[in-house]
């Protein structure tokens, strides 16, 4: 069992033509990900990497029966990609681009709300369940199956998260990327909850930054419904107030969400903090060692 | 993007939102010769620098005849700013608002804001205006009075009544009212705001709103599609070396500590500052590279960390991923010989061909601390610099 993909998830590739789609596509078939389609207006009929590109979703879907899309379209056009993605009832959308602005994720989101889409990100690394799929642009010799559950708003501190656990033996179940956004598809709670349910996740890593409130929902949800140890780790204690630091919704606006509260209410709630992000894997393993003595 | 008060209230204009009759001055002649023709006294001379709390710091004035104006003129142009929002340093007044004076018998705050979590906008308006909106959330916020706005709707006709009413508003204003709010929100979503806040907005003696202060903030996101609002740009206002950093792909900024840091990924670069800061030391700058980054990349990101004076050592911390370690360590040999790096410089490697990268690493001719944890590498930094100013190297 995984969370969101595994080895009989079948993916389209959103802007498969483009410089970031055909690179990451040659490196998730080199991982093994069953990429099913493409998707690049005007290319239908060629091919990349051996994988057939159609003019639309609706099409590649019929087609192919994909059940997962990832999209590398470039910012301006990527939330009209989601929007045909979901409007094809595509179960799973992850969005990896960049710099979509506020506006088109808010038109997104309200579409959304009645389907049955779940969309991860945009600006995330994607998801990966080791050894079985890796939908994103994340590493994949750094992952080794296991039973942690890792979910993140930053890409490279899942990446040292990710290869952390790997070296303490404990592996990953499914590693998930929810994106730098202000305005994002998935929250933390979506992720946990999924968590929470999947038998192979034995217990989870929650990365978060400044900006926003989602860590602190995350925390009370944990707090009244997770059955796991959690271990936390939140970057930005140095931010200073007012500046985004790399991540469009990475800012603390009006005293609002600085990493010190977020500290604060995930540790009251019962999460085990790493105080620097190289122990995270270590605060793991002791937790899993405590389990085990329990 | 942040813009000048005088350019949001040209945006105010276009959009049908009532302000006062003013213009921008660049320098105190043509600053006094404007106010000259306001007609009547007093004029208001107002600093146009991008932060809040001028007011307090002198940056707002009202000039009650012609020889004031020109005193008040003359002083505020070129005059450096200190206010909450500006830093120490404050800020150079390089441009002048003249506008005519108004009389005030209301003053009101409005706000137009993301809600990150619904992923809707949200209209705040009070009673309190001219305060600290943040002061009146916290310690009255009954006296703030919030709308969610549906994207599919828009603002609705009953959300600008139901606070008008709250507000204590008349029927026979409630139409200018509404059309007051409904064009700040058809101009938040048109141009691709981040956030506008009006305050104070007044009524003045003659029953009619007025915006006395606009501030307004764009997503740069949506820059791509805002053509007329990239020239509103302001690089005075801004730091330079951020400016530098940003045509390179790099995402700088300034921060006040001895440790420059240079690491890919925007959550790894603030965990390392965090990291640093843990083991006692001050980052420098926050500093990410990039996913993609090469090796002239890594030579800019050195360049424009070692032109900050403060600088003692530098810390890169990289983990590889698309981006690969060797990669990663010619671009540092290359750049730390470029620049005759003269600082302490510790680096970690961890990822792609992480094993290729620290032997590039070890066989060059320059002076590498090489690591393998960001902790060890945090903890290194601050000795080795500690060792230079001892004098021990």
């Amino acid at each position: 069992m995984s969370i969101y993909v595994n080895e009989s998830s079948k993916i389209i590739v959103q802007g498969i033509t483009g410089s970031a789609g055909k690179f990451h596509t040659q490196k998730m078939l080199e991982y093994g990900t069953k990429i099913v389609a493409g998707v690049s207006p005007g290319r239908g009929g060629e091919k990349v990497q051996g994988i057939p590109v159609f003019n639309t979703v609706e099409e590649a879907v019929r087609k192919t029966q994909a059940n997962v899309s990832v999209i590398y379209i470039p910012a301006p056009y990527a939330s009209d990609g989601i929007l045909e993605a979901a409007n094809s009832n595509i179960p799973l959308v992850i969005c990896i681009t960049e710099h979509i602005p506020v506006k088109d994720m808010i038109r997104v989101r309200e579409y959304l709300k009645d389907k049955p889409t779940t969309l991860i990100g945009p600006n995330c690394p994607g998801v990966i369940t080791p050894d079985e799929c890796k939908v994103g642009i994340m590493p994949g010799y750094i992952h080794k199956k296991g039973r942690i559950g890792v979910v993140s708003r930053s890409g490279t501190l899942t990446y040292e998260a990710v290869h952390q656990l790997s070296q303490v033996g404990l592996g990953q179940s499914t590693a998930v990327g929810i994106g730098g956004d202000p305005v994002n598809g998935t929250s933390f709670v979506d992720v946990l909850k999924l968590f929470n349910e999947d038998p192979e996740t034995h217990g989870v890593v929650i990365i978060g930054e400044i900006g926003g409130n989602q860590e602190e929902e995350a925390a009370k949800w944990i707090n009244e419904n997770m059955r796991k140890p959690v271990v936390g780790f939140i970057s930005g204690v140095t931010a200073p107030a007012g500046k985004r630091m790399g991540h469009a919704g990475a800012i603390i606006s009006g005293g609002k969400g600085t990493a010190s509260e977020k500290i604060r209410v995930m540790a009251e709630c019962g999460i085990t903090m790493a105080t620097t992000p190289s122990t995270i894997g270590e605060t793991m393993r002791k937790q899993m060692e405590e389990q085990k003595t329990h | 993007m942040n813009i000048h008060e005088y350019q949001g209230k040209e945006l105010f204009r276009k959009y049908g939102i009532p302000v006062p009759k003013g213009e921008v001055a660049y320098s105190s002649e043509e600053a006094y010769q404007l106010g000259k023709t306001m007609g009547s006294y007093p004029v208001v001379v107002k600093a146009q620098i991008h932060a809040g709390g001028r007011g307090k710091a002198g940056g707002v004035k009202l000039a009650f005849g012609e020889e004031e104006l020109k005193d008040f003129t003359e002083k505020m142009l070129g005059m450096t700013l200190v206010t909450h929002q500006t830093g120490p340093e404050g800020k150079r007044v390089q441009r002048l608002l003249i506008e005519e004076g108004v009389e005030i018998s209301k003053e009101f705050y409005i706000g137009f804001i993301l809600n990150r979590e619904m992923g809707k906008i949200t209209l705040m308006v009070s009673s309190e205006g001219g305060m600290d909106i943040e002061e009146v959330a916290e310690k009255t916020p009954g006296k703030l009075l919030q709308e969610t706005i549906e994207p599919s709707l828009g603002l609705s006709d009953f959300q600008c009544r139901r606070t008008g009413f709250k507000l204590g508003l008349k029927i026979q204003q409630m139409e200018s009212w509404t059309k007051l709010l409904k064009n700040l929100y058809r101009l938040y979503t048109e141009k691709d705001a981040s956030v506008i806040e009006i305050n104070p907005l007044i009524l003045n003696s003659q029953g009619k709103f007025l915006a006395i202060d606009a501030k307004v903030n764009i997503d740069d996101n949506g820059l791509f599609r805002q053509e007329d609002l990239r020239d509103l740009r302001d690089e005075d206002e801004e730091n330079p070396k951020e400016l530098e950093a940003a045509k390179y792909g790099l995402s700088y900024i300034a921060l006040d500590g001895k440790i420059g840091c240079m690491v890919n990924g925007a959550g790894l670069a603030m965990a390392t500052m965090d990291t640093i800061k843990h083991y006692g030391g001050e980052p420098a700058n926050f500093l990410d590279v990039g996913g993609s980054a090469t090796k002239e990349n890594v030579a800019h990101a050195f360049r424009i960390i070692m032109s900050d004076e403060k600088v003692r050592g530098i810390f890169v911390n990289i983990f590889g991923g698309i981006m690969k370690c060797d990669v990663i360590a010619e671009g540092i040999v290359e750049a730390v010989k470029e620049t005759e790096l003269s600082v302490p410089l510790v680096v970690r490697l961890e990822g792609t061909n992480v094993e290729k990268g620290r032997s590039i690493l070890r066989d060059s001719s320059v002076n590498v601390i090489s690591v393998s944890s960001m902790d060890e590498g945090a903890e290194r930094i601050i000795a080795e610099i500690e060792k230079e100013l001892r004098g021990e190297v």
